[in-house]
């Protein structure tokens, strides 16, 4: 199970109400630039995933509740999400929860209605906002946003970023010295910097865990730009590539970057030094274990 | 055919080298059959003549030379370089479908460049291509433009990864462009500096498409093209283009066929007005009208002297009310296709089917796809009164908040001869809104009636009846979508099992899993493809289908936060080339 939580209650938690337990996790991590700071609470999550759920007691059709989770991942809303919780929670591992599905399928007061609400907040839309869906062509659903009367405007925006979610990049980030990695989408950033920024809060590197800074080193961190990516840190970030060698952030354009990385490494800086650095020694298969 | 030819293909088949083998070119020489078969365009049909018997199979590569390929990772640039050494046109699809629809993540693949520098290599003279749904970047553009002194025609179709700039580079260095078609992609907007690409000496255009890109052109540049352009047949403007431009650029093209308008509102004076009247009255041949941005009833009215020879009508971006769109197709008695938003409501699909009898293909887009507003839109009342007054109607897409099984029992009833019947009722998993029931009769008619039903979209409350309705009766069926639909692997197994021509299934959020998957083994292999996305589907089930069928590959994307056993994005193609060598990380081929 790959789920790994920085401080995260116990192991092998598996999925139950693990996207729940995860998203008020990376809440507080402030990884997504677009999330809702009013995220429903963990209850509210599990039984208000847009369309009504079958499962009988415990289905409440609380289309509110759909915001917090797609704000972290992008989440597709799915079959599976239909389901009452209890049968999640249950069967952790559960990858065929068919029986359950056809319950919530075969509900048949599915479906979202809901009045047309303009001052409620772009987090809680209310309509369950489902990636890609109406099939409409992005260009035609884009030319919406162009024809929005202006009280509409703010609404269609957000209804609009929804259908887009990009689907995300996850990649997975481990630093050295801490033994649970943490979870990074690189569809949500377009340059290194607010990459590097985003690791900066995560691993909360200028207070480092693990790190032997004096007070005063690590409030002149928290002003100056990420330095994970200028060399001037205890820590580099490094990244393993498609073939399996690992190279230092930043040299590649952006969108090569996405293309070819598979997973990050926050490496001390000592160890980094056998790494290529600005020149690409891609036959030279760095010596450095993967965590 | 002909018993002789019959007896010398079983002799050639079985040897190549025989004395038999010329034997059937004394009957039949190559030079008669390649001539024969240069008359054959369908690529089907030249599939088919292929497997006929080893001459035939070679007189066929020698006269193709439009070449389509339906699925870029279906077959590799060599192996088709080594088969067709004479192609001028290329038609190339890359993406799964519901890559438009944002479920397809960046940098997922088809990208075209690889293409590109075969073709440059083995086809030097290539004048056309065609692409949907493939990545290509401005590079790419710039080595097209520069690699084929004969290029004629460029046609992207939903298609990323470019911008501006690389039009640029077609403008200027392809000197014999007939056609630039640039429709819906996703592309980079830096500016309309690209139409002022074109030399003065461009005269060979004859289409010109860049209605979905946004930036200003310069209005100079294009009146003068547009004036060089004597054979120029199809204009399809963007929003910049104002009113009063486009009545300058109709005095100088009244022999277009089809015309896209800019933005259709703008303070005219009465002369301006009277001028743009006349302006459309003058263009006598005009089949197809699209744009019409903000078109309002003080300025259709215009329109209504070129009605009569209109054939498409194509007003899915203009938000008309129903009398606005009743006016219009009163004088359009000749519609054969006509494409509207959801804002003309009911009313005005009624007057569609009392004033357009010829109608053949209808769609109805929604306004408003994200409820947001208290908006109507269409019910099955509208759909309904177009089937009773287009007894021809064979295309219809149509999206919508609430329909009846006994509605579509009745419209397939009145329009028996559906191809294509794309039904989107937008709320998953919604009911009969009067009987409360799923909608599994509605679709299980629309089977039983249509018999020549090609491609089928079902939406709505669907069990597996649906899908057993679907196997049984759709014999003709080739490309099925389903979204949040089905209740068992059944559903899946019974369309599997039954539709015999099917080529294409695509399958978002629906109960179908490891059972389902598996029962197509045999199948997916006679398909071009198959789309799973969040279904029941595990690792373990796909990895068996792709070490059962080396032929077939099987990819599969996870989504974040899913148990490392989903396989929550599958993809599955039949293809000569292998497992392809440039997925990128997130995608993992089995």
């Amino acid at each position: 199970m790959e789920n790994t939580l920085l401080g995260g209650g116990g192991g092998g938690g598996g999925i139950s109400g693990g996207m729940s337990i995860v998203s008020r996790e990376e809440n507080n991590m402030a990884m997504s630039s677009d999330e809702s700071s009013s995220y429903p609470d963990e209850s509210e999550l599990e039984l208000g995933l847009g369309l009504s759920l079958g499962g009988g007691a415990k289905s409440k059709s609380k289309p509110t509740a759909t915001a917090g989770p797609w704000g972290q991942y992008a989440r597709i809303l799915t079959a599976k999400d239909f389901l009452s919780v209890v049968s999640t929670k249950e069967s952790s591992s559960s990858s065929s929860s068919s029986s359950s599905v056809t319950k919530a399928n075969n509900n048949p007061s599915c479906g979202v209605k809901r009045t047309a609400e303009p001052s409620s907040p772009p987090g809680r839309s209310g309509a369950s906002q489902v990636v890609g869906w109406p099939p409409i062509r992005t260009y035609r659903i884009q030319s919406l946003v162009n024809h929005a009367k202006s009280p509409m405007t703010e609404e269609i925006t957000s209804a609009v970023d929804k259908w887009l979610l990009k689907a995300s990049l996850f990649v997975k980030v481990n630093m050295d010295g801490i033994p649970i990695g943490r979870k990074v989408d690189l569809n949500a950033h377009s340059c290194y910097e607010t990459l590097s920024q985003t690791l900066d809060n995560m691993f909360k590197l200028s207070v480092a865990v693990g790190a032997r800074r004096s007070n005063a080193e690590e409030q002149v961190v928290m002003t100056r730009p990420s330095r994970l990516l200028n060399g001037s840190s205890e820590f580099m970030l490094t990244y393993e590539d498609k073939e399996g060698d690992w190279m230092l952030v930043g040299d590649v354009p952006w969108e090569m970057f996405l293309s070819s990385v598979k997973r990050l490494r926050i490496m001390r800086t000592a160890e980094a030094n056998g790494l290529a650095p600005r020149s690409h020694e891609r036959n030279r298969r760095q010596s450095i274990a993967p965590v | 055919m002909d018993p002789k030819l019959k007896k010398t293909k079983d002799s050639s088949s079985n040897s190549a080298n025989s004395p038999d083998s010329t034997h059937s070119s004394f009957l039949f020489p190559d030079e008669v059959l390649e001539r024969v078969l240069s008359l054959l365009h369908s690529h089907k049909d030249r599939s088919s003549v292929s497997l006929v018997c080893k001459d035939w199979y070679n007189a066929e590569r020698w006269t193709r030379t439009k070449l389509f390929i339906g699925n870029c990772y279906s077959v590799s640039p060599e192996i088709v370089a080594r088969r067709f050494p004479r192609i001028k046109s290329v038609t190339l699809k890359g993406k799964p479908r519901f890559s438009d629809f944002n479920l397809v993540p960046q940098y997922w693949g088809a990208d075209v460049h690889s293409w590109l520098v075969m073709f440059a290599k083995v086809y030097p003279f290539l004048e056309e291509l065609r692409l949907k749904r493939m990545t290509l970047s401005d590079e790419s553009l710039k080595f097209l433009a520069t690699s084929f002194p004969g290029f004629k025609a460029l046609s992207l179709l939903s298609c990323d990864g470019f911008s501006t700039d690389g039009l640029k580079a077609i403008a200027t260095h392809c000197k014999n462009l007939t056609e630039l078609d640039i429709q819906e992609n996703g592309i980079d907007d830096f500016g309309g500096g690209w139409l002022s690409c074109f030399s003065e000496n461009c005269s060979s255009l004859e289409v010109l498409n860049f209605a979905s890109l946004s930036s200003d052109v310069s209005f100079d540049a294009l009146e003068k093209l547009v004036r060089r352009c004597k054979s120029l047949r199809i204009l399809k403007v963007n929003k910049s283009i104002s009113l009063d431009q486009l009545q300058q650029l109709l005095v100088q093209a009244p022999q277009l066929i089809e015309l896209g308008t800019g933005s259709f509102q703008q303070e005219l004076t009465p002369r301006q007005y009277e001028d743009l009247e006349t302006a459309f009255s003058n263009c006598k041949n005009l089949q197809t009208l699209s744009g019409l941005w903000e078109a309002t009833s003080l300025h259709l009215p215009v329109l209504y002297a070129a009605c009569a020879s209109l054939t498409f009508l194509n007003l899915s971006y203009a938000t008309l009310r129903s009398d606005e769109l009743a006016k219009l197709v009163a004088h359009s008695p000749n519609l054969r296709r006509l494409w509207v938003l959801d804002t003309v409501e009911d009313k005005g699909l009624e007057t569609v089917g009392s004033s357009c009898p010829l109608l053949e293909e209808l769609r109805v887009y929604p306004a408003d796809p994200f409820e947001l507003d208290l908006h109507h839109g269409v019910t099955e009342a509208g759909f309904l009164a177009v089937s009773h007054g287009c007894r021809k109607l064979h295309y219809v897409l149509y999206f919508c908040r609430q329909m009846t099984n006994a509605a579509v029992a009745t419209i397939v009833q009145n329009c028996p001869d559906f191809t294509h019947f794309r039904l989107c009722i937008m709320n998953p998993g919604e009911p009969d809104y009067l009987t409360n029931e799923p909608m599994d009769e509605a679709f299980g008619a629309v089977v039983k009636t249509c018999t020549n039903l090609q491609r089928l979209a079902v939406s709505g409350l669907l069990t597996d009846l649906t899908f057993e309705y679907i196997g049984r009766y759709a014999k003709n069926l080739e490309t099925l979508s389903v979204a949040f639909a089905g209740s068992s692997d059944r559903g899946m197994q019974c369309v599997l099992q039954g539709c015999p021509k099917l080529r294409k299934l695509e399958i978002r959020d629906s109960p179908f899993g490891n059972a389902a998957l598996l029962s197509g083994v045999e199948k997916y292999e006679t398909m071009r493809s198959l789309w799973m996305s969040a279904c029941n589907v595990t690792m373990s089930a796909c990895r068996l289908l792709a070490k059962d069928m080396p032929r077939l590959n099987v990819e599969v994307m996870r989504d974040e936060g899913s148990d490392d056993r989903q396989a929550d994005k599958v993809y599955v193609y039949r293809s000569v080339a292998g497992p392809r060598r440039d997925a990128p990380p997130f995608v993992l081929t089995l």
